[in-house]
């Protein structure tokens, strides 16, 4: 990775978005029952803001993700994007999902520049540059033409990292997928995404279920509920970054908000973590 | 070279079986012409350019046959798997006309057509294109959602989704499809061969029909040993390929 390319990156990066959710509330309705997954949610996120949405299982935090990503459609409420309603999936908004994902018959450095495909003007070169670097960024240069069998769990889950920065979206929507690496590599992640995010100022949305994680990485924590799914609670996290997964002050704000997500688990309390 | 070597005696010891029953007296030579019989038709065959006259005009038949079948089949199983109410139509109509053996459309092509090339492809083409209706289909059903939500998620929609990662995630059931409908559509020619006499090209059915007529048993085994040669050949050429990238790809197979 050249200098020279990484300035011209930094140039084109797009500008973050402004996100803004309205009384979104959702029902799954089967033959057997109703669930009220979601309701009457509301949440403003700032231009380039780290958001991160905690809870048990079940409570309804993907399905948000899924409704701001354009991917399932609210039955109540709205979802606004620069002052855009959402109506649809696009490519400003990507997602990382819990399963890697990836397409097998595409090699690694294709998977990477599957959505640099939708990018209007990049030439072929520019793509595989652009597409490389984020490899690089994962640190899986060498596995450029390796297949996706041929991965580990963790390493997919990385090429998929590099596959949602590589089109370079406006916001980044994470979908727990730090949840199936090995702490080390995932250490490793969290100071990239930090560095990703100080330079390129995306707007991230991150679900998950490790609050450690959640503070280590964001500066809004919320806190939701299940059945139905509620934002109950919000944590402003105001530590300089970079941030060490393993650092007191993380450790003391995180079991602040363990315990906030304890009070409110009435329902399944077995389902932390 | 073990396996060469086991082929080799495989075969070996099937010509030596066939010679021994036929030099056991016990059937006519008529009905049983011996393995030499059969060389000597080949290679008299080959010498004064008939046989491979008749496999061109064969393999030229058969290769536009089924490049129509599967311009055809691979659009409509990929429409086919877009709905139910397609499945319920297309998808049902298919399957259907797939178990219709392909020797069935001969009289209608017939009274279509006439004594016609035309009768002729029609025949293949039928043959050919509800295989691969529904070996596509059936492959783009089995793509896991997630590939779909992840394409959409990147700004893949509509033609781009389809051509980038539907067909490609169907690959490995398109391949089977593929090679299930060359199989198809050559059994299909060998009927319409058989079947219907033409004026415009003397095929390798037509050899087999005359074989018949003729009583030339060595005629028709001789035609039927080079019909299943070419249909090994294809199959190693034509589909092996991208068998191999499949499976090195998908990491599925052995080894």
């Amino acid at each position: 990775m050249t200098a020279a390319v990484a300035h011209s990156m930094e140039v084109k990066a797009a500008p973050p978005a402004k996100l803004v959710v309205e009384g979104v509330s959702k029902w799954f309705r089967t033959p057997r029952a109703t669930v009220h997954a979601l309701d009457n949610i509301n949440l403003s996120v700032a231009e380039g803001e780290f958001i991160c949405l905690v809870g048990p299982s079940g409570c309804g935090k993907s399905t948000l993700l899924d409704i701001i990503a354009g991917l399932t459609s609210p039955d109540e409420g709205r979802v606004l994007a620069d002052d855009q309603v959402v109506a649809g999936p696009g490519r400003h908004r990507l997602v990382m999902f819990q399963e890697p994902a990836l397409f097998p018959w595409l090699n690694v450095l294709g998977n990477v520049m599957f959505g640099l495909k939708r990018v209007p003007d990049l030439t072929r070169k520019q793509r595989r540059a652009i597409a490389a670097y984020h490899l690089k960024l994962v640190g899986l240069e060498k596995f450029a033409s390796s297949y996706v069998h041929e991965l580990s769990g963790g390493m997919k889950q990385r090429v998929a990292l590099a596959r949602s920065l590589a089109p370079d979206p406006r916001v980044l929507l994470m979908d727990e997928p730090m949840g199936a690496l090995d702490a080390l590599t995932r250490e490793q992640l969290y100071l990239d995404i930090q560095d990703i995010w100080a330079r390129r100022r995306k707007t991230i949305i991150l679900v998950s279920h490790n609050v450690r994680e959640a503070t280590c990485l964001a500066d809004r924590v919320f806190v939701m509920s299940p059945s139905p799914g509620r934002l109950l609670d919000e944590f402003r996290i105001d530590l300089v970054r970079p941030r060490d997964i393993n650092s007191p002050e993380v450790a003391v704000i995180a079991s602040k908000i363990m315990a906030a997500l304890k009070g409110r688990m009435r329902i399944s309390p077995e389902a932390v973590e | 070279m073990k396996r060469v070597i086991a082929i080799v005696a495989f075969l070996g010891a099937l010509i030596a079986i066939w010679q021994l029953a036929a030099a056991s007296g016990r059937w006519s030579p008529v009905l049983l012409p011996p393995p030499a019989a059969i060389a000597e038709y080949l290679w008299n065959a080959l010498g004064d350019g008939t046989l491979l006259d008749a496999t061109l005009v064969t393999l030229y038949r058969l290769l536009i046959g089924y490049f129509v079948g599967i311009a055809i089949g691979l659009p409509l199983g990929l429409l086919t798997s877009t709905s139910d109410y397609f499945e319920d139509t297309i998808g049902a109509l298919a399957l259907g006309l797939q178990t219709l053996p392909s020797v069935c459309w001969v009289p209608l092509a017939l009274l279509w057509f006439g004594q016609t090339e035309s009768a002729m492809l029609f025949v293949v083409v039928m043959g050919t294109v509800w295989s691969v209706v529904l070996a596509t289909d059936a492959g783009a059903r089995s793509i896991p959602p997630i590939y779909a939500r992840a394409a959409r998620t990147m700004g893949s929609e509509g033609f781009d989704k389809w051509t980038r990662v539907i067909l490609p995630a169907s690959l490995p059931y398109v391949v089977s499809g593929m090679k299930q409908g060359w199989a198809f559509a050559w059994r299909s020619l060998m009927a319409a061969e058989i079947f219907v006499t033409i004026l415009t090209g003397f095929g390798l059915g037509h050899l087999l029909h005359y074989g018949r007529e003729l009583s030339a048993m060595d005629q028709v085994i001789g035609v039927m040993i080079v019909i299943v040669l070419i249909g090994l050949f294809a199959d190693k050429l034509l589909f092996s390929p991208w068998e191999r990238l499949v499976h090195r790809r998908w990491g599925t197979g052995l080894k």
